[in-house]
């Protein structure tokens, strides 16, 4: 046997009231007078007469059918929930959905956020708290403490299977597990917990086939999921392998390609003939494109030091790079200092032959020095290794910075938001239950 | 099942068991409450015309939980301020019976048990009690004051002339269900768990205008 739909009159003004919850609907509004009626008695009581100072257009509009998680909803009743807290005030919007076999679902907005909610059947307990935040525990997530409130029905419409008045207030509390949300609502003492689900409101209008776009959400709501989330760690984790990758190239290119020897050759210096200090190599050729040329120079000094001055030459346009290079070496019975070798590296050396002009200095009466000059073309340059990996950072850095600001904002609107003093206590009632 | 057939007392209509051990009925044509005896059945009382109610579940619908099909066979249906809720009667394949309760379309199983010694009674019952049944916390988390508003079909004891009753409805953190009914003194305690729509696999449901 089908059940049917009825509708009535209104007692108040005459006008025809559609009910969609069959008989659950205990409470309907008259949609043209919006008096509040007694739906569950063939008398239709008047329950009460309000003037709406605006009368509230639901986004949605009532009727409107659409399905969420595979079940198809009936948008049967709306309410708009304010919150006036000193001299703040806001309100957030509530549709009541109905299935005849699921039962009853809710979708809240606030500033274009949207979420699908149902009440819990399971009782969530108290958790661990950290910090001065209080936590609760459903179903196996922890959910932080975000804020708590008065909330008073401002503005009904629609059809409920409980009592419903403007002016009915109740105590709610929420606590966040991104993209969940888990919320409390307490009226004469009893407490209904209700989980909510963050949803898109692009996917709401596909699935109510409503024309236009849903409002653009402005800021961060609390149980918003973060874009950032997941993603931070995913690309640090890349930056983790590139710079195994790196590593690995370095490896291999300090390994594989030494550079090639373009010249050596060993050389005396004696500080007593330092008149006769600067000399010239032979000729030699550098090839390929720029790249660098190192001059590494070993010596057989101990307990002295020697200064070297040069300058690569091209024979043919007298280009002349010009640097130089100390080497000092000490040791005694607490250790070595400084080191016997040293190189330098020439960077963007052009093709051509060239030659190198070495100027010794030491000490004047210092122990000749025996010492081995040896260039090489093109050897690999950690530096430019230091360098990628610092340019690797960017990114991980750049998104680790965004996901804290999202997680600043969206804390920002919670009772524990660093410039607000007010204590989450009703929060702190909850958790200590 | 059984089904032992009768005469109704007061229409002469046969009425029919589907549970053996069911002990009231109601019957289907002139709605006598109708109480087994050893012999027969004895009308005690007559129902009044049930208030329209939308469960989609009615005598006959079928369903399964954990592998175990059941069959609604009765139902009692309870109203308070905040509307009303039937707890349907169910009969399981394996001769076992339970409750199915339906309160705006929130389900829940439940079944008897015996009565732990600790209940309080009725004047000491108190929102946020807590009890230890089955190695669980249960926390009383409404109290509710019903008016018996009728019955229906079979159910396992005599439930026709009460009025107004409490009723204390207990969760727990893992979605468990309990209810201690004080309609009796002592009262009756009732165990089991939230389910879901979907969970029960329902079959021969009612139908809703503009939902087919």
């Amino acid at each position: 046997m089908t059940v049917k739909t009825k509708s009535l009159s209104c007692p108040n003004c005459g006008g025809p009231v559609a009910l969609r919850g069959f008989a659950h609907t205990l409470n309907v509004i008259c949609p043209q007078c919006l008096t509040v009626l007694d739906a569950s008695t063939p008398e239709v009581e008047i329950l009460q007469t309000f003037q709406a100072k605006q009368r509230v257009q639901p986004k949605i509009p009532l009727g409107s059918r659409g399905k969420i998680r595979d079940t198809l909803y009936e948008v049967i009743g709306f309410q708009v929930r304010e919150v006036q807290s000193g001299d703040d005030f806001f309100s957030w919007d509530e549709y009541l959905l109905f299935n005849p076999y699921k039962g009853f679902r809710y979708l809240t907005e606030y500033n274009g956020h949207w979420n699908f909610v149902r009440v819990l059947s399971a009782l969530p307990e108290g958790a661990a708290r950290s910090g001065r935040r209080f936590a609760m525990r459903a179903q196996g997530v922890t959910y932080l403490g975000f804020d708590s409130m008065d909330a008073r029905t401002g503005f009904v419409l629609g059809e409920f299977p409980w009592q419903v008045r403007i002016g009915d207030t109740a105590a709610c509390a929420d606590f966040i597990s991104p993209p969940y949300m888990l919320s409390s609502e307490s009226t004469g003492g009893e407490i209904t917990w209700s989980l909510a689900e963050y949803m898109d409101g692009r996917v709401l209008w596909q699935a109510f086939q409503l024309p236009g776009a849903p409002p653009m959400p402005s800021g961060v709501f609390a149980n918003q999921p973060s874009p950032y989330k997941g993603s931070v760690g995913s690309v640090w984790r890349t930056w983790l392998w590139l710079n195994v990758a790196l590593l690995a190239l370095l490896l291999y290119f300090s390994v594989t390609s030494v550079g090639h020897e373009v010249f050596s050759q060993k050389y005396g210096f004696s500080a007593a003939r330092a008149n006769e200090a600067a000399f010239v190599t032979p000729d030699f050729n550098l090839s390929g494109r720029d790249s660098n040329v190192e001059v590494a120079i070993k010596t057989d000094l101990v307990n002295n030091w020697a200064y070297f001055n040069f300058a690569l030459i091209n024979e043919e346009s007298g280009q002349a790079f010009d640097f130089a290079r100390e080497v000092s070496y000490y040791r005694d019975s607490d250790g070595d200092e400084g080191s016997p070798n040293n190189s330098v590296i020439v960077p963007g050396v052009p093709s051509g032959k060239y030659y190198l002009r070495v100027e010794p200095e030491m000490d004047r009466g210092a122990a000749p020095v025996s010492y081995q000059l040896s260039i090489r073309r093109g050897v690999p340059n950690n530096t430019f290794f230091l360098i990628a990996a610092g340019l690797l950072l960017i990114p991980p850095i750049v998104k680790t910075v965004r996901r804290s600001s999202f997680e600043a904002q969206r804390w920002r609107e919670s009772d524990y938001a660093p410039m607000v003093s007010k204590v989450g206590t009703g929060l702190a009632a909850l958790a200590d239950d | 099942m059984s089904a032992p057939a009768a005469n109704c007392p007061n229409c002469g209509a046969p009425v029919t068991f589907r549970w053996s051990s069911a002990v009231q009925t109601t019957c289907e044509f002139c709605h006598s409450i109708l109480i087994r005896t050893d012999v027969d059945l004895k009308k005690v009382g007559q129902v009044a015309d049930l208030p329209p109610d939308a469960s989609p579940i009615q005598i006959g619908t079928e369903g399964a939980y954990q592998n175990k099909s059941f069959v609604v066979i009765g139902r009692i249906l309870y109203e308070y301020e905040q509307g009303g809720w039937n707890e349907w009667h169910v009969v399981y394949n394996d001769g076992t019976n339970g409750w199915l309760s339906d309160a705006q379309l929130e389900y829940d199983l439940s079944w008897q048990r015996a009565l732990p010694s600790q209940l309080p009674p009725v004047n000491q019952i108190a929102r946020g009690g807590k009890f230890q049944w089955d190695g669980k916390e249960y926390e009383v988390t409404s109290l509710t004051q019903a008016h018996y508003k009728g019955v229906q079909g079979e159910l396992p004891f005599q439930y026709w002339d009460k009025t107004d009753l409490l009723f204390a409805d207990l969760r727990t953190s893992g979605g468990d269900f309990g209810t201690i009914d004080y309609s009796e003194n002592p009262p009756l305690l009732f165990l089991g768990r939230a389910v879901e729509f979907d969970d029960l696999r329902f079959k021969n449901l009612r139908e809703f205008e503009g939902w087919s």
